[in-house]
């Protein structure tokens, strides 16, 4: 496991700026689901999202790789600009952008291939067929998977376990080199082990990546977050329900000296 | 033993064997059903084979017929075999490749209410009686043009394009959201997803409903009669001229005074009657090996 004091050593001096959020809405038919969130996720650093069930965590994760856009009846206000650029437009072509800021999901899903084909597979269809074989060993070596499945490559993904899966679909969403890994509740299917090894992954990684991970487990982001974002449910009078982001601070402000009262009581359990 | 005020009479079944009767009785009933269907099927295999196996052989299958013959030097039915091979063939290769870009369109891009919207039409098109296409493919291309291969496969490619898409649709829906997003995750275009990761999940459900259509229309005799069945007695393949079919010969070798005729009616019935069976059971070994192939691949 991943110490506080290790998070905190290995911050970079300078924070530089990967994804702007400025007053982003989130709209299921109609029906609000996140309102009004601003924040900045910083490069090489994790970032945490919390917050209680229903507050908008994935649908803000998702917004940031236009991942909704697979959704008929989702619609969207405000801007995310990624490196100063506005992604959100319809303009904007959202594979391009998830080729950028890649995602792992909440359960495990490999592609019903071999382990090698797992992980080539992208780098193959987006181009990147120099060193094949290189770059997988190298994406499977990040991954912390490479020692378990070297001698089984040409196996179906499938036989492995479900946090082997998940290592393995890292693996894949890093082979294709994204700048930015989003992960959504990636641990939230696993074992405290598996949990564990996915963890400190993204500890050894965040010097090549950013990384933004929904979580519903707190201690999970005191672990491994550099900074956290609070959301929490607002109600409206006509007892319409959505998320907003309440907080966002560096870690251990927000699980040690909170300056919201409802980030408190989350954090110290009194919540709901 | 009474501690928590529960006694031994409290725990006991008291309607244990009313409950083991009612449900004996159903289980039977359950049981008699599924043994009709099964029993239905036997009758008319039995019927079919029994009747059929004098006039079965294998000149049945490779002459032509004798035309005007009379008594038993008949012949076989060659042309009937041959022009069903074409029309279903043909009827198939028009339907698969539209019967699967409308599943894909379907499932993969429209809209939910365009969507919903055509797969209405599609079951629509499924319930409309075989006579009404065949008068709807009589009056746009065989009046004027006459008969004609083309006119019977396109009649019966009406009657496949409904099974085909909406069993397509049917398989892509199983293949699970995750699974696109994977592929999606990684910045992979739409269509790729589509084809590489998509397509080959269902390859195996789109060959058993294609092949459950085709023993569906082979079957067919309304959409034939009138686009393809004024025939010789010649075996033709090409599809330019009307062709015979089994079911159109059985038709007319049954309505014929000689008993000759419809022994041979028979006959053909039952070889009929075996392609489906053969063809269905394909489907099913099609079906599990690729669910299993799916499923456990290691």
């Amino acid at each position: 496991m991943i110490t506080q004091m290790q998070v905190r050593a290995s911050r970079p001096e300078r924070l530089d700026r990967v994804l702007g959020v400025e007053s982003l809405g989130a709209y299921y038919g109609g029906k609000p689901a996140l309102k009004d969130v601003t924040m900045d996720v910083y490069e090489n650093l994790v970032t945490a999202v919390i917050g209680p069930s229903g507050c908008g965590k994935s649908t803000f994760i998702r917004c940031l790789n236009r991942m909704n856009d697979l959704i008929p009846s989702f619609s969207q206000t405000g801007t995310i600009r990624y490196h100063g650029q506005d992604i959100t437009g319809p303009d904007v072509d959202p594979v391009a952008v998830r080729r950028h800021i890649g995602m792992v999901f909440q359960r495990p899903n490999p592609f019903p291939k071999s382990i090698y084909d797992n992980v080539a597979w992208g780098c193959k269809v987006l181009g990147m067929r120099d060193n094949l074989g290189d770059r997988v060993e190298r994406a499977l070596t990040q991954a912390a998977l490479w020692d378990e499945v070297k001698d089984r490559l040409k196996a179906s993904a499938l036989s492995l376990s479900g946090g082997q899966q998940q290592r393995l679909c890292i693996a894949r969403a890093i082979a294709v080199e994204p700048d930015v890994v989003l992960m959504d509740e990636p641990a939230s299917a696993l074992d405290p082990i598996a949990t564990g090894a996915i963890e400190q992954l993204m500890h050894d990684l965040k010097q090549d990546y950013s990384f933004v991970i929904v979580t519903h487990n707190m201690q999970q982001a005191a672990r491994v977050a550099d900074m956290t974002a609070f959301f929490s449910i607002s109600r409206g009078e006509e007892g319409e329900r959505w998320g907003e982001l309440v907080e966002y601070a560096p870690t251990e402000t927000i699980f040690t000296n909170p300056s919201d009262k409802r980030t408190e009581d989350y954090v110290t359990g009194r919540f709901g | 033993m009474s501690t928590h005020g529960i006694t031994r009479a409290d725990l006991q079944l008291v309607h244990l064997p009313r409950r083991r009767r009612i449900n004996r009785a159903m289980e039977l009933l359950a049981w008699l059903a599924a043994t009709i269907a099964v029993a239905a099927l036997v009758v008319v295999v039995w019927s079919v084979a029994k009747r059929g196996a004098p006039a079965l052989n294998l000149d049945l299958l490779t002459r032509a017929p004798v035309a005007f013959a009379l008594g038993p030097v008949k012949q076989g039915l060659a042309n009937a075999f041959a022009g069903s091979l074409v029309l279903v063939g043909l009827a198939t290769l028009m339907t698969v490749p539209v019967g699967i870009l409308i599943a894909v369109y379907l499932t993969e891009y429209a809209r939910p209410s365009i969507r919903s919207a055509v797969s209405l039409a599609l079951d629509v098109l499924n319930g409309v009686p075989a006579i009404v296409i065949a008068i709807f493919v009589f009056g746009l291309l065989v009046v004027g043009h006459g008969q004609s291969g083309w006119a019977g496969s396109f009649a019966l490619a009406c009657l496949m394009l409904p099974l085909v898409a909406r069993s397509t649709m049917e398989v892509l829906l199983l293949v699970p959201v995750s699974l696109r997003e994977a592929s999606l995750g990684l910045g992979v275009p739409r269509w790729r997803t589509t084809l590489s990761i998509v397509l080959p999940q269902t390859l195996g459900g789109i060959v058993t409903g294609t092949v459950l259509a085709v023993a569906r229309v082979a079957g067919e005799t309304a959409p034939l009669l009138f686009t393809s069945s004024i025939v010789g007695t010649q075996v033709g393949w090409s599809p330019n001229h009307a062709l015979q079919s089994i079911p159109v010969a059985i038709y007319e070798l049954s309505e014929s005074a000689d008993p000759a005729d419809h022994a041979r009616a028979w006959a053909a019935a039952t070889v009929l009657l075996v392609f489906i069976l053969l063809t269905s059971l394909t489907a099913r070994w099609l079906a599990t090996r690729g669910r299993r192939r799916l499923s456990t691949s290691r």
